[in-house]
């Protein structure tokens, strides 16, 4: 404990819980964590981005207050009280939205009321809050935020592009003159099966680029 | 981790219900006032939306008082009702009324150029809850000026794309009439026709939210018939 308290704030482990999400061990593709949400709400980036940011806030902040907790939960109720942390964030982050900032809160409708069934949460409370100190879970929340919000924004990318023609709803296929060609959006990617074809396309080039991330042969 | 008696288990869940239900009840009361004032501005700025005047959330009550020139309430056989204030008439609990007992809230409004226009308040259902909107008309009660449409929990990217200004664009011009029959606005999947004064592109992947958008559109409106068609010229 005596050499933790002594650890710098931002010591290489604790960089490294921020960057690993990212790439080794994100939450979607290694962990594969918050699937569902993945397929749901990617087909424009604009509101990927907003739940990007607003898991990352609730991830992070969670965290922290059952980090500082952990020692108190008692084990035979922990799953409910984590449940009880989140739905009381969640629902604070909405109201506040809904009185200071209407038109954020607008953008996101379902998506708060979404962010408490997010796996990424229950996950992170589980296996990383439960057992570390508050600053070192902040940091790991951050961090599986970004990792999260990271493959939103790259399945949405392409959703959107191949989808309905247009990035951040500008007209993007339209200003290159791709339709004169012949070609046409592709209907497909509007529709959920694609974002899970997305996220198993993202999981493979991420392995062939990264051999030590494949599972190793069960016999 | 250490082991807890039954006792701590409840002490601390009973702890723990009373801090959260005490932060989100003072959360919930706190910020009604502010919340309120946003849903007013909304309202507000969705009308000034459906008469084409972009609106912000700053400015949409001091244009509101500008271009807004009178309210009033009617009933389903066009008679106005007095002492109703249109403003506040909540549309849902209207319509679980009987039909012939329903406020039906009118606004007027005035275009730069002078012309007057009519705005209607529109309530309906989507795929996941309800939607809703306003539609105005020109003097001639049959041409549509503008519509504004919004939702509460539509899917983003598909049914939520009916609050976009590329689908509601495309209600300018429609017919409600067809000579003296009310026929109203059709949503029309794989697109309408160039010509088709009662028909509009339905949106993609968005099927059930447009045609719940086709049949508020009809339910609502249908109610202000003998309205509109009294005050055609």
């Amino acid at each position: 404990m005596s050499n933790q308290e002594k650890e710098p704030l931002f010591s290489a482990r604790n960089i490294r819980l921020l960057t690993a999400p990212l790439h080794k061990d994100n939450p979607i593709t290694i962990q594969v964590l918050g699937i569902c949400s993945a397929l749901a709400i990617t087909v424009k980036l604009k509101p990927a981005l907003v739940m990007a940011l607003s898991v990352t806030i609730v991830v992070a902040i969670s965290n922290v207050v059952i980090a500082a907790l952990r020692s108190y939960i008692p084990e035979r109720i922990r799953i409910i009280v984590q449940l009880v942390v989140i739905a009381t964030l969640v629902i604070m982050v909405d109201q506040i939205l809904k009185a200071y900032a209407f038109d954020v809160s607008k953008q996101l409708s379902v998506f708060v009321g979404l962010i408490i069934t997010n796996c990424i949460l229950m996950g992170r409370l589980e296996a990383f809050a439960m057992a570390n100190r508050p600053w070192p879970s902040f940091l790991d929340g951050l961090g599986n935020g970004a990792g999260y919000g990271l493959i939103l924004i790259i399945v949405s990318f392409f959703r959107e592009l191949l989808g309905s023609g247009t990035i951040l709803g500008y007209p993007l296929m339209e200003k290159i003159g791709i339709y004169s060609t012949g070609y046409e959006n592709n209907g497909l990617f509007i529709l959920p099966p694609m974002a899970l074809i997305l996220v198993g396309l993202i999981i493979w080039v991420q392995r062939s680029k990264d051999r030590s991330l494949v599972e190793e042969k069960q016999s | 981790m250490r082991q807890f008696s039954n006792r701590y288990i409840f002490a601390f869940s009973t702890v723990m219900v009373v801090i959260v239900a005490v932060l989100l009840s003072l959360a919930a009361t706190l910020l009604q006032p502010a919340q309120e004032r946003n849903l007013e501005t909304e309202k507000k700025k969705s009308m000034l939306e459906s008469i084409r005047i972009p609106a912000n959330r700053q400015n949409a009550v001091e244009l509101y008082d500008r271009y807004i020139k009178e309210s009033f309430v009617i009933n389903s056989s066009g008679e106005i009702l007095e002492d109703v204030d249109a403003f506040t008439v909540v549309l849902r609990n209207e319509q679980r009324k009987p039909a012939g007992q329903q406020s039906l809230p009118v606004f007027t409004a005035m275009t730069e150029e002078g012309g007057q226009l009519i705005i209607l308040p529109l309530e309906g259902k989507g795929l996941w809850g309800p939607i809703n909107g306003y539609i105005s008309l020109r003097q001639d009660m049959n041409t549509i000026y503008g519509v504004t449409f919004d939702h509460k929990g539509e899917t983003p990217g598909l049914g939520a794309e009916i609050n976009t200004p590329e689908f509601e664009n495309m209600f300018r011009d429609k017919k409600l009439f067809d000579d003296q029959t009310f026929v109203s606005v059709k949503v029309i999947k794989g697109g309408a026709g160039e010509d088709d004064v009662h028909g509009v592109d339905a949106v993609s992947g968005g099927t059930i939210t447009s045609k719940g958008l086709e049949d508020m559109l009809f339910d609502c409106l249908i109610k202000y018939d003998d309205y509109l068609r009294g005050n055609r010229n």
